[in-house]
């Protein structure tokens, strides 16, 4: 399961509505990717279950992707903490990155 | 000497040694072998990264944001890659790195949705910080304090790394007064002209920066030189006048009293201000709820902001706009992209009515602050009646659901912005109306047809034209008529050239910018108030 390749089938699989108003923009994007380079896992981030999938810790590719609000993000994860990596992502998410209470600290 | 004229995009007077912008995008580098070229660019990408973790550390929180967000890109080995395989393929450093940020810029500059596209400029800011330190030998531009810098576009990032206590302006061809660093400079006292004209090649040793003015000179002759001390010292002076009479009830030659009253755009520039220097707040702008980084605000936040201006305030009223967002202030998740004529189209009251769901938690947040001051609410671009009906109702609704939940709440009177033509003309038919409150920036530009930021117009857009002033006489006559208050909260009010007429016109409230209080006092003592 090394370099970053997961479609070979036992990935965690997870996935969390984008409520967050502009969608996964500037701040979100530096967050969850921070988060995501935290784990050993490989991880991927789509914005349809069937991808198409992008490396969730490049912050350069998962701001491409443009997610607007609304867009449910899919999760899959391979590798040693796969399920703590793809559970911190999902509830990243559903916390609102954290960002109701404005700004957090940097890392 | 050189004169040229541009649009004022922060106030103030600035003199300096003449510091010219490189612009990167335009210096070629001489490429070696590919492996040198792809050390050259990773060594120019770790200098940037650690320019950027240091400016970091001297920024304030809004800046501090987007150079977290800059540095987390820059250090994505996906930013570089394309170009690392144009530099395999033969390409120097420098062209192969500006082409490969070239299409991600335009990527982003070619989405749909505003707020991604504005972060073409973080882009464009990445990829200039890079060159720069790849063709000057990594040492990067050393400018004095104190310069005036004059280019084609300046970035915010470099503008955060620059020292600014020591004086200094910007003068710049290209760039917008609503720019990311236009407002860097207005917050930091830094003069500043955009959209100037060709700029001559030639080395230049001193300029002048008028940024209320729109004006830079270059190398200006020694009666310049004199005017613009002169300037100073009078600026000096007059600063001196306003103190004096800051706290003192404002009024005109006969002694009639003239209510002054403050505009507010977020009340952290309520922090530094006595409120002992005005009768009230005639106008808080609300849209600085709606562009926070977490989306558009919820009714807790929205609910703190507005009870913290009122508690501010005290006694003194305190009028809050519902959100005046559209036209030239884009909301992203908000406002309605690609309209034609955004002027003329869904902002203000009307595009508030077209989300009664945004609405309705603005009118319970402002219900439940009333509890804490002396509040009254007001509706921007009021065009008919039935606007002023519709929102009623709305407000009534919401203070009915929050009595029903047991939440304490006030209902505020509810007024207008007198800003259409539409209603300047007929005043008494808007007598569902609490109070009015006269927009001249927008009066001026519908009754004029011209738009203030279209440089070649800007002229006709003046609010001394006299269609402008016999609406404000009208509107200040049927409000007389309809026993209701008004005052003026548009920029007109802070022009002491233009008080005269207004005081003659029969107004006698207005709400200026919180630095312009003293001056607005000191003139308003110099009219004789004869002639009304």
């Amino acid at each position: 399961m090394a370099g970053g390749d997961i479609s070979g089938g036992k990935a965690i699989a997870g996935s969390v509505l984008l409520t967050h108003e502009v969608g996964l923009h500037a701040r979100p994007s530096v967050k969850l990717t921070k988060l995501a380079k935290t784990f050993g896992a490989a991880i991927q981030l789509g914005t349809s279950a069937d991808g198409p999938w992008i490396d969730a810790k490049s912050i350069v590719k998962v701001m491409a992707a443009k997610a607007p609000q609304g867009t449910t993000l899919h999760f899959r994860a391979a590798g040693l903490d796969a399920d703590e990596a793809v559970a911190a992502l999902v509830a990243l998410v559903e916390r609102d990155f954290d960002e109701a209470g404005t700004q957090a600290g940097h890392g | 000497m050189v004169e040229r004229f541009g649009r004022a995009a922060a106030p103030g007077l600035a003199r300096g040694p003449v510091h010219r912008i490189v612009d990167r995008t335009e210096i070629a580098r001489h490429g070696g072998t590919p492996a040198e070229e792809r050390s050259a660019l990773e060594a120019a990408i770790a200098v940037a990264s650690a320019d950027l973790v240091s400016l970091m550390g001297t920024s304030e929180e809004d800046g501090a944001a987007m150079l977290e967000f800059q540095l987390a890109m820059l250090e994505d080995d996906a930013l570089r890659e394309p170009a690392l395989s144009a530099i395999a393929a033969g390409s120097d450093a420098a062209t192969g790195w500006k082409d490969a940020l070239g299409i991600q810029i335009d990527d982003y500059r070619a989405s749909g949705d505003a707020y991604f596209a504005a972060r073409a400029t973080d882009l464009e800011d990445l990829r200039d910080r890079v060159l720069g330190h790849l063709v000057e030998d990594g040492a990067g531009e050393t400018i004095a304090p104190g310069s005036i810098l004059i280019g084609r576009d300046l970035t915010p990032s470099r503008f955060l790394g620059l020292e600014w206590s020591k004086g200094g302006g910007i003068a710049l061809t290209e760039g917008s007064p609503s720019s990311h660093v236009a407002m860097l400079a207005r917050s930091r006292g830094v003069p500043m002209v955009v959209d100037l004209s060709d700029l001559p090649g030639e080395a230049f040793a001193d300029a002048i920066v008028d940024g209320d003015r729109g004006r830079l000179v270059l190398d200006p002759p020694p009666e310049e030189l004199d005017r613009f001390a002169g300037s100073q010292a009078e600026a000096a002076e007059r600063v001196g006048q306003e103190d004096a009479v800051l706290r003192l009830p404002a009024h005109i030659a006969s002694g009639e009293s003239i209510a002054v009253l403050i505009n507010v755009a977020e009340p952290a520039e309520l922090a530094a201000i006595d409120p002992a220097i005005c009768d009230g707040i005639g106008l808080v702008r609300t849209e600085f709820l709606f562009h926070g980084p977490a989306g558009l605000p919820d009714e807790e936040t929205q609910y703190r902001a507005y009870r913290t201006i009122l508690e501010w305030a005290g006694d003194r009223p305190v009028t809050i706009r519902t959100v005046d967002a559209g036209g030239d202030k884009p909301v992203p998740g908000f406002t309605i992209d690609g309209e034609s004529n955004p002027f003329l189209g869904t902002r203000g009251v009307r595009l508030s009515l077209a989300k009664p769901d945004i609405f309705r938690l603005q009118l319970r947040a402002l219900a439940r602050a009333a509890e804490h001051g002396n509040l009254k609410i007001m509706l921007p671009m009021v065009t008919v009646p039935a606007e002023i009906d519709r929102s009623a109702a709305l407000l009534d609704a919401a203070i009915a659901e929050l009595r029903a939940e047991g939440i304490p709440c006030r209902r505020p009177p509810l007024g207008i912005m007198v800003e259409v033509p539409a209603v300047a003309v007929v005043p008494e038919i808007f007598g569902a109306a609490a109070f009015f409150s006269i927009g001249s920036n927008d009066l001026t530009q519908y009754t004029t047809a011209a738009a203030r930021d279209i440089a070649a117009v800007a002229e006709l857009g003046d609010a001394g034209h006299p269609a402008v002033i016999a609406l404000i006489r009208n509107v200040v006559t049927g409000a007389a008529k309809l026993g209701i208050d008004v005052s003026l909260c548009g920029d007109m009010g802070g022009d002491p050239r233009l008080l005269p007429a207004l005081i003659a016109a029969g107004l006698r409230s207005v709400s200026v910018a919180p630095p312009l209080v003293g001056r607005v006092k000191l003139a308003l003592a110099r009219i004789s108030g004869e002639g009304t």
